[in-house]
């Protein structure tokens, strides 16, 4: 196996207070060290509300304003300005939200940032339900999935919507850069946090972080299942920078998904019919994927 | 020192260059427009080297300036009615995590119905969330009072948000002379921020983040100090201004023809300009009576009320909006300051203006009628007539 080539430099303090195996903790910690020491991150009401711990302690050995859950985008443009005005230059800005906090409620600010073409990037960690209130479904959660308000009940078979396309919103904005990661392929991770604080301009992240208590498995398996989501092609990692899209993770013949789905508690009510059905629709979009890739 | 002709927008704008704001962010709504459009323009020209940020909301335009603070900008925001309804949330986060930001409110009725008018249902609907509200009477007074408002604002013993409220078209869209300071009289008199308890880059600084309930009620109790302060500090700032520039508006309560009052109206914003012409005439008729102008609701001046109270019979309160409470709100405020004191003066509430209904002579006659006669009137709304019959529906 490959050795790790992170950076040492460790923005996120081991004494935060993220739960074990916790997908989004992995996010701000490869993110931070791809952007570096001179980052200044906001972050609204979520999970890393609390694992960036409480007064008078702070996780992050940067500077980081909380804010309420739907003004990501303001708040980067804010800091932006700020830095703009004070002749900060070096600083990069960082917006580090939930899918509900960005998917949802957020999505006004998400959207005004973007077409502001405010120099910052925006990174939603995925962990697909609100979280941090106790597993709520969310415009980001997964069709068929149980949260606590899709329960799986008589007739009710979990959440009965489909995913939002939060990356095709995205690019309907045009950033300058945009791309999906998962905390499972650090490498990847990486490059591409790199890549985007070498860039000006509106950029957007999105971060498939699993959630051990909310997804239910067990919290040495966050790795396994990451990396399940991106080979089965629920999750498929790629870049779009200037309009131009790339997979980042190339894969020849996918893994069946149900690899994926059986090892969470969240879709353990399944039938092989309906996971026969996601099968088809991950294949279609996979398909769709590489057809958008060879276009010039 | 210049002489334009400017309307109250217009003064909150010029008031904001002198003041060499340097993050900027609104969201257009009527009749706040004018402020941000001359904004615009001083921008665009060079004349003020400043980031104005076009957000797609209030909410987002207050989140802005508020991140913009917390990194240590100076920062400004202007807005009316719905628009500063929709900022309730921020309003609450700009002054928990202590940043100084001044904003321009134009005073404006809530719908629905729909109405565009002079009322001060917007502010008093916030007077809640830890701001300072300063409401000026004159074009002059808001020029004034804004540049105050940022001195007090960053003032290091205080670190509170400032609104400034003027009355909608009274002032906003009405020209009167004002006396521009000059630049270099303006930075005599505001230095550039001070940060303090700010995010630095490179280190490690945090704003806003979850206490427990020990830290929760000290943060809270700072803040209630930090408002405890601003009449003192106010008094200076004033003091200070009126030496530079010869103005000065007696800090939080503005007293008129009070010696020897029987009873004293106090009013706020526009109509007291008014109520000043009704008080010499009813003084000239042999009336005992006078006015107290509430310039600043919030921290609410209790001293002052209650020095009031201690000199006079009857206490009238003319409030511009109904926040559905027991009396008018800043009669309420009234009722409670006066509540400690040794000598209690019969307290009327009287609703008139709302909705931009005009607070004429007639009106402000009724209300001193009504304060001199010998029946406590308790709540009163004024002015009900409506302007003439219209048929419903054929
Ligand atoms: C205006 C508002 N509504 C609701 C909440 C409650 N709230 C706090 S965190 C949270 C969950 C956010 O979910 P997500 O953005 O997905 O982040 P996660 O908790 O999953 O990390 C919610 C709904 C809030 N803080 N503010
Ligand atoms: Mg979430």
């Amino acid at each position: 196996m490959a050795k790790l080539t992170l950076p040492p430099v460790e923005l996120v303090r081991s004494g935060h207070s993220a739960c074990p195996g916790c997908g989004p903790a992995l996010a701000m910690r490869y993110l931070l060290k791809g952007t570096g020491e001179r980052t200044v991150v906001s972050v609204p009401a979520s999970c890393w509300t609390i694992i960036a711990t409480g007064y008078p302690t702070t996780a992050l050995r940067l500077p980081m304003i909380d804010t309420p859950i739907e003004a990501t985008g303001a708040s980067i443009s804010g800091l932006r300005a700020a830095l703009d005005a004070l002749h900060m230059s070096d600083v990069q800005v960082v917006g580090f939200a939930g899918d509900g906090g960005t998917v949802d409620i957020g999505l006004q600010s998400l959207s005004g940032m973007l077409e502001r073409r405010t120099d910052a990037l925006y990174v939603m960690y995925d962990n697909e339900a609100y979280m941090n209130t106790g597993i709520q479904r969310s415009g980001s959660t997964p069709e068929g999935a149980w949260t606590t308000t899709t329960p799986v009940e008589g007739m009710a078979r979990g959440k009965g919507e489909p995913k939002k396309d939060i990356m095709g919103i995205v690019l309907a904005h045009h950033p300058v850069y945009a791309a999906t990661l998962n905390v499972a392929y650090p490498e990847d991770f990486l490059r591409k946090a790199q890549k985007a604080a070498s860039l000006k301009g509106p950029r957007f992240f999105h971060v498939l972080a699993p959630c051990p208590p909310g997804w239910k498995f067990a919290s040495d398996q966050t790795v396994q299942i990451g990396r399940l989501a991106t080979d089965t092609g629920i999750f498929p990692l790629y870049e779009v920078e200037n309009g131009k899209l790339r997979v980042t993770r190339k894969l020849g013949q996918l893994k069946p998904v149900r690899d994926y789905i059986k090892v969470q508690g969240r879709f353990g009510h399944l039938t092989d019919a309906e996971i026969d059905t996601v099968e088809h629709e991950v294949q279609a979009s996979w398909a769709a994927l590489l057809q958008r890739e060879a276009r010039p | 020192m210049t002489r334009l002709v400017l309307s109250g927008n217009y003064a909150q704008s010029y008031a904001a260059r002198l003041a060499r704001v340097q993050v900027i962010s609104a969201y257009p709504i009527t009749p706040q427009t004018t402020i941000v459009e001359q904004l615009a323009k001083f921008v665009s020209s060079g004349e003020l080297p400043a980031q104005f940020i076009k957000v797609e909301s209030e909410h987002s335009a207050l989140q802005v300036c508020v991140s913009a603070a917390a990194l240590g900008a100076r920062t400004y925001t202007a807005t009316s009615s719905q628009g500063l309804l929709l900022m309730h949330e921020l309003l609450h986060w700009a002054s928990g995590m202590r940043t100084p930001i001044v904003m321009g409110v134009v005073s404006r009725s809530v719908g629905p119905p729909w109405s565009l008018d002079a009322d001060h249902t917007d502010t008093m609907s916030q007077r809640d969330t830890g701001w300072v509200q300063i409401y000026p009477e004159s074009n002059q007074e808001v020029l004034d009072s804004v540049l105050e408002a940022f001195r007090l604002a960053e003032d290091l013993a205080i670190r509170l948000p400032v609104m400034v409220a003027e009355d909608a078209f009274y002032l906003s869209h009405t020209v009167e002379p004002v006396e521009v300071p000059s630049q270099a009289q303006v930075d005599a008199f505001l230095p550039p921020r001070v940060p303090k308890g700010t995010l630095v880059p490179g280190k490690a600084t945090r704003l806003g983040s979850y206490v427990g309930p020990a830290d929760y009620v000290r943060f809270r109790r700072e803040q209630a100090r930090a408002m405890e302060r601003v009449p003192e500090t106010l008094a200076a700032i004033e003091e200070d201004y009126g030496r530079r520039m010869g103005r000065t508006y007696g800090g939080l309560v503005q007293e008129y023809r009070t010696e020897g009052a029987d009873a004293v109206l106090l009013t706020m914003g526009t109509a007291s300009t008014t109520a000043r012409a009704v008080v010499d005439e009813l003084r000239s008729e042999g009336k005992r009576v006078g006015l107290a102008r509430i310039r600043v609701f919030r921290p609410f001046p209790a001293k002052e009320v209650r020095d009031l109270a201690s000199r006079v019979d009857r206490l009238g309160v003319m409030d511009r909006s109904w926040t559905f409470g027991q009396m008018g709100s800043a009669a309420t405020e009234v009722a409670a300051a006066i509540q400690s004191s040794p000598r209690r003066p019969r307290l009327s509430s009287f609703l008139a203006g709302v909705g931009g209904r005009d607070v004429g002579t007639a009106l402000l006659r009724e209300m001193f009628r009504d304060l001199l006669s010998k029946e406590p009137s308790g709540l009163r709304w004024l002015d009900m007539d409506p302007p003439k019959e219209v048929p419903l529906h054929g």
